[in-house]
């Protein structure tokens, strides 16, 4: 368990810049998701601070200390790729205790048993431990990638995507695994996600990266509710916020060139008039798009809404966001 | 109408494609075959004309492979105590005595030392040098691998004056180590590039997640690399044992005697006391088989590596 510090954080590879003055806290048992499309350098972020690529200019330091010399070994860090994570040549069992059986660690073989068996139990693989790490189906593989971390007592954990190839049931039921040994073991965290349920529900922190700079670092409320720019309004939620020209309702907020709405945002009833695009009944909640005026807009209604398709009505703006021709919020 | 399936192949295409294979195993196999059963044979029944399938089998072959003889006069060959074994008696049969043993038996030694020694190091060499091409940043990495493949568009025996000239200066002719160089030289290259192939389609993950996993880089190729590269390994390994067991130019011209390997030994055997056919085939039969039983062994490996990553898994 340990407080990691990225300060002024730069690599490129090649004429590619994947991170620029990357200079970020993550406080000692913190949960901190890392945002961002593909190619924003969520990944890299992992892979410095793992030890696997050196950062061009910046330092990383972790309990206070830089780490800048060590080898990924002597930085005790674990990792969770996104895949190739197992050892195809090892059993299940084998590739769980590898990390225990490193000469870092070198525990005795019955310790390693008793701390395989109870991981195991955990992830629900235990009856694959003689396995073949080939012989696993995708979301069991990635299970035991998981796995392999959670054998180890590291000082910070770095997982890539570690649910993205599960099915939903299995995903819902890690994101809760995950989160009960984040609060148990108190554990540091530093989490890369495309999902924004395991962002929102999971997340201490959440950092939003832009072509390789952090442009938002902070809660997950925080994140979703004052968002910095159109950029970060539209990495959370879901439907995602509607970003229309600042004067689509008439009035618009001096200098503002965008007007964000989330969906919850838009209160029907009054105001502009809009039409029924398409109505999609999600059981819990139902989602409306609307056309007005040429702007497609999503919206939230009552589940056993009576709306259908053609039908038309008046929408007008609650707490909308207001973002400068740059995309910076005013 | 039929209903016809691109995966299951019908039964003409499949008695056209059974013949073929038949064809080609008999084609193949018969010269083996006439090798195995000549290493059998009396000497007047392996040069019987037409020639003989059905043979009453002889180890004569065999024995004279391992034995010098010598004639006697025929008084003294009547006067001599019965023949104590049956290789002796064997021998007498063919109105001679044993002399003493061959040179075959070191012969052989020597092919395997030199073949299996050369494997060795080429492999150990080439595997270390692929995993370094494959995995870092090294200068003029293009340049220095077209150079290693270079070494082979030359038939290694267009070489073969200067490298007789530089053995004789520093003393490796007809020496084993000498030999084990001068195969691994010619081999290395072949091993770089085959290998190289190989470690490339390791991901890489796999030794990030050992580095992290608490692994030093070299335990980490050791541990995860090289049990994921044996079919590689295994393949490339039979590629290099059959050069260097097979090769007949630098033997003939390095080697005499102590370092002699088998494949210049065996044609002298024609000209020991008339052209001995059986002898020759036991002696090319004995000089298959550990090829042979090598191949054998690691040929679950060898389909995969042959295809040179072609199959992926």
């Amino acid at each position: 368990m340990a407080e990691v510090t990225l300060s002024g954080l730069t690599k490129s590879f090649g004429a590619t810049r994947a991170l620029e003055g990357v200079r970020m806290t993550i406080p000692d048992g913190a949960f901190v998701v890392l945002l961002g499309p593909t190619g924003a350098g969520k990944t890299t972020t992992l892979r410095l601070i793992a030890g696997l690529d050196r950062p061009d200019a910046g330092d990383i330091a972790i309990a206070g200390r830089s780490v800048l010399t060590d080898t990924p070994a002597q930085r005790d860090v674990a990792m969770v790729f996104q895949q190739y994570s197992l050892y195809p040549h090892l059993t299940v069992r084998d590739n769980l205790a590898f990390p225990l059986r490193s000469p870092v660690l070198n525990w005795p073989e019955a310790e390693i048993a008793r701390k395989v068996a109870e991981v195991a139990e955990v992830l629900r693989i235990a009856h694959k431990l003689d396995n073949k790490a080939t012989q696993l189906s995708g979301g069991e593989m990635q299970r035991v990638s998981i796995g392999r971390a959670l054998v180890r007592n590291p000082r910070i954990y770095l997982m890539d995507e570690p649910l993205s190839s599960l099915d939903a049931k299995l995903r819902a039921d890690l994101r809760i695994e995950l989160k009960r040994i984040h609060s148990d073991l108190g554990a540091t965290f530093l989490y890369v996600t495309h999902d924004q349920i395991e962002a929102m529900t999971m997340a201490t922190h959440v950092g939003v990266l832009d072509s390789g700079r952090l442009v938002q670092f902070g809660s997950p409320r925080e994140i979703y509710e004052n968002p910095v720019s159109a950029y970060v309004a539209s990495r959370l939620g879901q439907p995602r916020i509607n970003l229309l020209p600042a004067d689509a309702f008439g009035t618009a907020k001096a200098g503002a060139a965008q007007i964000g709405l989330r969906p919850e945002h838009v209160r029907i009833g009054e105001g502009q008039p809009a039409t029924v695009r398409r109505v999609e009944h999600l059981g819990d909640q139902t989602r409306l798009h609307l056309t007005m005026g040429g702007h497609d807009i999503v919206t939230l209604a009552d589940p056993h809404t009576p709306l259908c398709p053609g039908d038309a009505l008046s929408i007008c703006p609650e707490n909308p966001l207001w973002f400068d021709a740059s995309g910076n919020r005013i | 109408m039929t209903a016809y399936s691109i995966t299951e192949p019908s039964g003409r295409s499949k008695l056209v494609a059974g013949l073929l294979v038949t064809l080609y195993t008999i084609v193949t196999l018969l010269p083996l075959v006439w090798i195995i059963s000549t290493g059998f044979k009396s000497g007047p029944d392996s040069i019987s004309y037409p020639p003989k399938v059905l043979f009453e089998p002889s180890l004569e072959g065999y024995v004279n492979l391992f034995t010098t003889r010598t004639r006697v006069a025929a008084e003294e060959f009547q006067n001599l105590p019965p023949p104590e074994t049956w290789y002796d008696e064997i021998v007498r049969d063919q109105g001679m005595v044993i002399a003493g043993p061959s040179r075959f038996g070191e012969r052989f030694l020597n092919s395997v030392i030199i073949g299996f020694g050369s494997t060795f190091l080429s492999i150990f060499l080439g595997t270390l040098a692929a995993y370094a091409f494959s995995r870092f940043k090294v200068p003029l990495k293009d340049d220095l691998l077209f150079f290693i493949l270079s070494t082979r568009m030359m038939p290694p025996i267009a070489v073969a004056i200067p490298i007789y000239l530089m053995y004789r200066e520093l003393g490796l002719s007809d020496t084993h180590l000498g030999m084990i160089l001068l195969y691994t030289a010619v081999n290395i290259s072949l091993a770089v590039w085959l290998l190289k192939g190989f470690i490339d389609e390791i991901p890489r993950e796999y030794e990030e997640a050992a580095l992290i996993d608490g692994y030093t880089r070299f335990q980490a190729f050791r541990k995860v690399v090289l049990p994921q590269a044996a079919t590689g390994i295994a393949s490339t390994a039979i590629f290099c044992l059959i050069f260097a067991w097979n090769e007949y130019a630098f033997a003939v011209l390095l080697t005499s005697g102590t370092a002699q390997t088998a494949p210049p030994f065996i044609p002298t055997i024609i000209g020991v006391g008339g052209q001995d056919w059986p002898a020759v085939a036991a002696g090319a039969t004995i000089f298959l088989l550990p090829v042979m039983i090598f191949t054998i062994l690691l040929r679950k490996h060898l389909l995969r590596g042959i295809t040179f990553g072609a199959v992926r898994k």
